[in-house]
């Protein structure tokens, strides 16, 4: 045989080469068309290295669109559902977007890098849809997913290890903040941004340096149990934290194309990002008339009695099926069974009591369980050192 | 307070008619246009000087009775003409005459006569169901309330009363060609293209493009509607325009002409009134445009202005058109050979065969000139000599099939192609070139320019299945509302279409009082 290349239906990203030494288990997923591993070396153990020090995810394969220009600010407000302009300056808003029918299409971050100079890092593709929406503003895309590769660095060490890295007077930077470095000779941005709900950062920098930051990041984390960690254990965490998922707990609305399976922000219980004072976002008269007529569904997190996760569950007020659980699992922080439903209205408002229709399978046997469950108004995870500015020492 | 109840942007036929209707309920209402007389496409120009060219619609077929009679017309000085026959001319002097039922003449034998009289009755028992539909607001098949509901059950009512085979052949040509359509019925090759002339006036199709027995439908339903046959406006075009606003002034409306809107104000969430050309602005309660979608919602409202999506659906709308028109100024009649003087007062028609209109439409796909075309020929002297100077006479053609913009570019190609239609003219009116005083060439691109239509397309958007009844001009916008509060559609981009019809103006005054808009 000759030296022919092969040539894999899914891609790498710019760490694998690292990624793939430290990945014992060699369990591998596909995140959005990438190689990314499930898990490294024990999802219970990656899982504490977020809580109790410091895990590290590849972020590589989320999408990145630079939006810039002189509309680029009234572009996005036309965009997204929430006010763009309450964005500063090198800050982060999470934001979600609407199709005209008041769908969610994902959601996503928005990074302030200047005036008029954003970037929006999405779970979907959105090459299109962005396209579409520069109709009449004076804005340029850049599709920058490949310029940009990124670390989530999350975890109460995690402020440490990066100050190590160089990431000077780090422990200041605010919740939602962005702080820029030099790497090697390389700009490096750091934001104190992630999907675990506690004190973590995500560090975006051009994939020629990708292996140099991975390497040194886990030689000064060494000493403060830096560990990689897989979607698996970040599947805990950010269930346990209160985050949704894009195609987990919500389709993203283009790509559904079965009636009614689509989903509101107010059926997500994302109605804080609804800005309606807004004059004008995609969705709004959509929303309007939803906000007036009732909405269908209502998200629901669920404290769930006992330690078997409500997976794919049918959730049952008395004996009628009035929802479904997108994600669960037992959490093992906060020491609750969790699952998130989505509940036919006018069931699931906090405080009401539903029964979680559980199945689960030891040694082939089945067993069904009617789990009682009750809607709680807030996520189960909440850690200070999240929010507090200096961040915490360790 | 508000200047007016609702400003109407364009005094185009549908624009007045809709002004009228909302004047007659005691709406306070201004129509705005940027041209200096109103009628939009009902409209004359001195081309050359003597000469009152009706310089976009000829004839005048559609135009609703009901209409007509509700704002009398005729009391504000519209008088037609005759209804015309067609003479269909032949190379060979045999000319092929259709008038009403009846065809005669080249050499149509008996099968075929016979087979036009159940073609024609067949046709208009499909308007007859099309009218239902056309009258009335265009009912969504989702989210029903009850007025689509009561229109759904009339078209049911009418569908089953069509008998079990009518109602096979509607649901089975609907979607099909109109050169399949021809070609089950007939045999005669010049009446086949006589007939399918009908489905691609005004468009960019050709015999075998789809659509087109809906675009075919869609006129025949508009015969209905006008029940006067193919006629001249009495004073051209014009005078219908004149008509019309005479009678919306006559009924309390306002009408400003010679000063474009150029963009439409939207405060907050909705729409609060127009600026125009001169700075000046106009607040209402609402705005009803008469102009095609893509110019009211891409050029004046602006696509900052709506959700993407609707911005998508309107770059999506099309409305293209290969329609171009011939004017000449002719120092005497010109004579056309086999045709008598009187006969030069009907509709003459240049198609010889279908297979020759497609091959006339395949240079315009590429952008080029044609070397032969199709002609619907008008020679409005002959019954209003009043629209020459004395003695002198004018024709008017439509002409298929002319690009938008040629590769060649307009100011070679003009020349050339005006060259290239006398030559063709030439060879059934023998002379008619020497007779020429003056000339002019209206091409799709000019009437994007002069009757600010999108593309040159008459119809506001092309009359497709995609784009016509609860879908026109696309959704999210129908029914006279758009998804952008405050603004409405009166034009031909709004159901049930285009044509000299008046009904999208009609309806949508009727549907904006009926929802309490004012």
């Amino acid at each position: 045989m000759s030296d022919v290349s092969r040539d894999t239906m899914l891609l790498t990203t710019p760490f694998h080469s690292r990624v793939e030494a430290m990945c014992d288990l060699n369990d591998w997923g596909n995140w959005m068309g990438y190689t990314t591993p499930n898990a490294y070396f024990d999802v219970e153990l990656e899982y504490f290295a977020l809580r109790s020090t410091t895990g590290v995810l590849d972020l590589s394969p989320m999408n990145k669109y630079r939006v810039t220009g002189p509309d680029a600010q009234r572009y996005l407000d036309r965009l997204i559902t929430r006010d763009v302009s309450k964005i500063g300056v090198n800050r982060v808003g999470y934001a979600i977007w609407c199709d005209d029918n008041g769908q969610v299409m994902d959601d996503g971050t928005i990074f302030r890098l200047g005036e008029q100079d954003y970037r929006i890092c999405s779970y979907q593709r959105a090459d299109d849809w962005l396209a579409w929406n520069k109709l009449g503003f004076d804005v340029t895309i850049e599709n920058e997913s490949e310029a940009v590769v990124g670390l989530a660095v999350q975890g109460p060490t995690s402020c440490t290890v990066l100050t190590l890295l160089g990431c000077h007077d780090l422990n200041q930077l605010k919740p939602f903040g962005i702080a820029h470095y030099t790497f090697e000779g390389q700009p490096l941005m750091v934001s104190r941004t992630g999907f675990t709900g506690d004190l973590g950062y995500e560090v975006w920098i051009p994939p020629e340096s990708a292996e140099a930051l991975w390497d040194q990041l886990f030689e000064v984390g060494h000493d403060y149990l830096i560990k990689p960690i897989g979607s698996y254990a970040l599947e805990l965490a950010r269930i346990e934290a209160g985050f949704l998922q894009a195609n987990v707990d919500f389709m993203p609305a283009e790509e559904v194309v079965r009636v009614g399976r689509t989903r509101s922000p107010f059926e997500l219980g994302l109605s804080w990002l609804v800005d309606f004072s807004k004059p004008l976002f995609n969705g709004r008269s959509a929303l309007l008339k939803e906000q007036a007529n009732g909405s269908r569904y209502r998200f629901a997190m669920l404290d769930v009695e006992g330690n078997k996760p409500a997976e794919h569950s049918f959730i049952l007020k008395g004996d009628k099926q009035v929802g479904t659980v997108t994600s669960a699992a037992w959490c093992p922080t906060a020491k609750a069974n969790i699952a998130y439903a989505q509940i036919e209205m006018p069931y699931g408002a906090a405080g009401d009591e539903l029964v979680a229709e559980i199945y689960y399978q030891r040694e082939l046997h089945w067993t069904r369980l009617l789990a009682p469950c009750k809607v709680i108004d807030a996520p189960i995870f909440k850690s200070p050192k999240r929010w507090q500015t200096p961040a915490p020492p360790h | 307070m508000t200047d007016y109840d609702a400003v109407i942007i364009g005094a185009g036929h549908n624009g007045l008619v809709c002004a009228s209707y909302l004047a007659k309920a005691g709406k306070h209402v201004m129509v705005i246009d940027g041209r200096t007389e109103p009628g939009g496409c009902a409209s004359n120009r001195e081309f050359t000087p003597g000469f009152n060219v009706s310089d976009c619609a000829q004839w005048l077929s559609q135009f609703d009775q009901s209409i007509a009679k509700d704002l009398d017309l005729k009391g504000a000085g519209l008088s037609l003409g005759k209804a015309k026959a067609t003479i269909s001319l032949q190379p060979d002097a045999d000319h092929l005459i259709l008038d009403g039922d009846q065809v005669s003449g080249a050499g149509v034998d008996p099968v075929d006569q016979a087979a036009y009289r159940d073609f024609r009755e067949m046709v208009r028992g499909f308007a007859k169901l099309m009218t239902t539909l056309y009258r009335s607001r265009p009912p969504k098949l989702v989210e029903q309330n009850w007025t689509d509901r009561f229109t759904l059950m009339k078209l049911g009512l009418k569908l089953k009363m069509l008998s079990r085979e009518r109602l096979r052949d509607l649901m089975r040509v609907v979607m099909i060609n109109i050169y399949d359509v021809m070609n089950e019925h007939f045999s005669h090759a010049a009446l086949k293209s006589t007939i399918a002339l009908d489905a691609v006036t005004g468009t960019n199709m050709g015999p075998r493009s789809p659509n087109t027995v809906y675009s075919y439908l869609h006129r025949a339903t508009g015969e209905h509607l006008g029940q006067t046959g193919t006629t001249q406006v009495i004073g051209g075009m014009g005078a219908l325009g004149k008509a019309l606003a005479t009678a919306a002034e006559k009924h309390g409306a306002t009408l400003k002409l010679g000063t474009a809107v150029s963009a439409i104000d939207k405060t907050g969430d909705r729409v609060t009134g127009v600026t125009l050309a001169s700075g000046e602005t106009v607040s209402a309660k609402i705005v009803i445009s008469s102009a095609d979608p893509t110019t009211t919602f891409r050029d004046l409202l602006g696509y900052h202005q709506m959700e993407a999506g609707m911005a998508k659906r309107v770059e999506h709308y099309r409305s293209r058109s290969g329609t171009a028109k011939l004017h000449l100024a002719l120092s005497a009649l010109p004579t056309f050979t086999g045709l008598t003087e009187a006969q030069l007062s009907e509709r003459l028609v240049i198609t010889p065969s279908m297979d020759s209109m497609e091959t006339a439409l395949n240079p315009m796909k590429y952008r080029e000139l044609s070397s032969r075309h199709i002609f619907d020929i008008s020679i409005p002297t002959v019954e209003d000599p009043g629209l020459a100077p004395v003695g002198e006479h004018m024709l008017t053609a439509i002409v298929h099939y002319v690009p938008f913009a040629p590769d060649i570019g307009w100011e070679a190609g003009k020349p050339r192609l005006l060259n290239q239609l006398l030559e063709e003219l030439e060879a059934y009116a023998p002379g008619i070139g020497a007779l020429v005083k003056a000339s002019e060439l209206v091409v799709p691109s000019d009437f994007e320019a002069s009757h600010g239509m999108t593309g040159g397309n008459w119809h506001h958007g092309e009359l497709s299945i995609d784009q016509a009844l609860m879908m026109r001009p696309f959704p999210g916008s129908t029914q006279y509302a758009t998804a952008v509060d405050g603004l409405y559609l009166c034009g031909a981009g709004a159901h049930p279409g285009g044509g000299i019809q008046g009904l999208p103006g009609r309806n949508a005054a009727k549907e904006i009082l009926k929802r309490g808009a004012l």
